[in-house]
């Protein structure tokens, strides 16, 4: 339908209108965390890509790429897929995760410790 | 020792992307692409659920005791409180993921969408074509508080068109709402839609409407449940964008909702309606996407159109009313300035009522109630509440309602 081949991959990528606000102090740090949150997300999905194949292996011993394209978790498959991703995002997330126990309970450094062990 | 074991622990999970229900216009996504939805709606759970208090603690524990040393007094409203959050190194971490997540879900619903946007036009066009339940009008311009910024983030909004006469806005919106909400709006998407469903069959049993507005419709989802539980009724759902309703009117079509007829109109000016044409006039999560002069128009136009003894409905988040902690409209505040809803802020802070009462209202004909998503809890997630909810996000609403001259019109009865 279209004259011209169009390039989704490129309108995908589309930057909303309005400016986008600034986190970081360094500019350059906002582009690695986008990049590094992209990686993040199509590790997730190489990883359910794999659990899929698995699973069908498992079941049928052969399959295609169809198998794959068309695979539908049931219940309790889907929730266990659902704890994997959960269960992998504690583990990259766990900077930030700590940053919230460590606004709980603030503690010495360790070398305060250190110089109170000499002491008892 | 605890004697739970691993496997009889229930996680607060996401519902998988597989899960949602396909109508005629839905896109078709490919594995990898369930995958990335998948990832986020967890992701978006974890930013909620396991870093989102982490806010609270960096604002009680550092951010207010500096701002009390350094003014010697307590914020004084919401702003005060963001431009000191803005510079903990927290509260920044979590708005750079949240943002992240927000434009992770607009790059890849776009990309599952466009890589499609042949067939889904096609298949549109068979839902429209010919069909008078369709009225586009080029002559209605986009608003300037549509076309300010992009709102949600979303790259040309709801009226940007890839390819000429296209529907990828609607579907990129509709296909995301899952992934913004975790699943929390059901397998349609349509949980507010069926919870006004149930709501008004519960506050006024038998009753039906002769004629409903939407405003503001973008996709319908939330009319078609009331369409297809009110066959009889004739439904006008009015939005401003035209690629918005094409893809809102073949995804109706296609799922049996053909009492609604879709028109592209500015709200604003609904001079085509005579006085008292509606029973039923309402918006659903809309009137903080419009502006502060466009909103008292859009209610008193509303107030006009309807009918003695009909229905003015707002579905909004709740206002910040002086009851309300100035951290709570501070997080609640988040999307105005990370997600792009400019109007948000100074919505919320209006008091509905009053904006109800100028449209014409008597004051004690007002109500306000609360409604839930009303989804399948089978299979999809009750909506967070507490400490877990995702401001602005939750599939639970407030509402501002009115009966017009009900009471009159029960007086003349009687």
């Amino acid at each position: 339908m279209t004259d011209q081949v169009f390039d989704w991959m490129a309108a995908a990528n589309k930057k909303a209108k309005g400016k986008r606000p600034e986190y970081f102090d360094d500019p350059e740090d906002e582009r690695m965390l986008s990049i590094l949150m992209a990686v993040v997300g199509e590790v997730s999905v190489l990883r359910e890509r794999m659990d899929t194949v698995e699973r069908l292996l498992d079941a049928k011993g052969t399959i295609s790429r169809d198998d794959i394209e068309s695979y539908t978790p049931d219940k309790e498959a889907a929730y266990e897929r659902g704890a994997m991703i959960r269960e992998y995002i504690y583990r990259v997330m766990r900077g930030p995760h700590q940053m919230v126990e460590e606004l709980q309970q603030a503690e010495p450094p360790v070398e305060e410790v250190s110089k109170e062990l000499k002491e008892i | 020792m605890s004697k739970t074991v691993p496997s009889d622990q229930k996680l607060d999970v996401a519902p998988p992307y597989n899960a949602v229900a396909r109508h005629g216009v839905s896109p078709q996504p490919s594995h990898d692409e369930i995958a990335r939805f998948d990832f986020l709606a967890n992701f978006n759970k974890f930013l909620s659920g396991a870093l989102g208090p982490g806010n609270q603690l960096a604002y009680d524990k550092r951010v207010l005791p500096a701002f009390l040393k350094e003014n010697g007094r307590e914020p004084q409203d919401r702003f005060e409180i963001r431009h000191a959050m803005n510079d903990d190194p927290f509260h920044s971490f979590w708005s750079a993921l949240k943002r992240n997540s927000m434009e992770m879900r607009q790059q890849n619903g776009r990309a599952m969408v466009l890589r499609q946007i042949d067939e889904l036009n096609a298949k549109a066009r068979q839902y429209n074509e010919g069909r008078d339940t369709l009225e586009l009008n080029p002559e209605v311009a986009v608003p300037r508080y549509q076309s300010a910024v992009d709102i949600h983030c979303m790259p040309g909004s709801y009226h940007g068109e890839e390819l000429s006469g296209d529907v990828s806005a609607g579907a990129n919106y509709d296909c995301g709402i899952f992934a913004t909400t975790a699943g929390g709006l059901g397998a349609l998407s349509d949980g507010g839609g069926q919870a006004l469903v149930d709501w008004i069959k519960k506050e006024r049993p038998g009753w039906q409407p002769r004629r409903m507005l939407d405003i503001g419709t973008t996709v319908g989802h939330n009319i078609v449940p009331l369409a297809l539980a009110f066959p009889d009724t004739e439904f006008i759902a009015i939005d401003t964008a035209a690629p918005i309703l094409r893809y809102a009117h073949a995804r109706a079509q296609s799922l049996g909702a053909t009492n609604i007829k879709f028109i592209q109109s500015n709200a604003e000016d609904l001079s085509r309606w005579d006085d008292g044409t509606f029973d039923w006039v309402q918006t659903t999560m809309f009137l903080h996407e419009t502006s502060g002069k466009a909103l008292p128009k859009i209610i008193a136009e509303g107030y006009r159109v309807l009918a003695d003894n009909g229905l003015m409905f707002h579905l909004e988040q709740p206002e910040y009313s002086d009851a309300m902690p100035l951290f709570e409209q501070f997080l609640r505040d988040w999307d105005a300035f990370n997600n792009n809803e400019p109007f948000w802020s100074s919505m919320h802070a209006l008091d509905m009522k009053d904006e109800m009462v100028k449209a014409g209202f008597d004051r004690d004909e007002l109500f306000e109630t609360g409604v839930r998503a009303v989804v399948d809890r089978e299979i999809f997630p009750e909506a967070p509440t507490g400490e877990d909810e995702d401001h602005g996000r939750a599939a639970f609403w407030h509402a501002y309602g009115a009966w017009k001259n009900a009471d009159q019109m029960q007086e003349a009865a009687e």
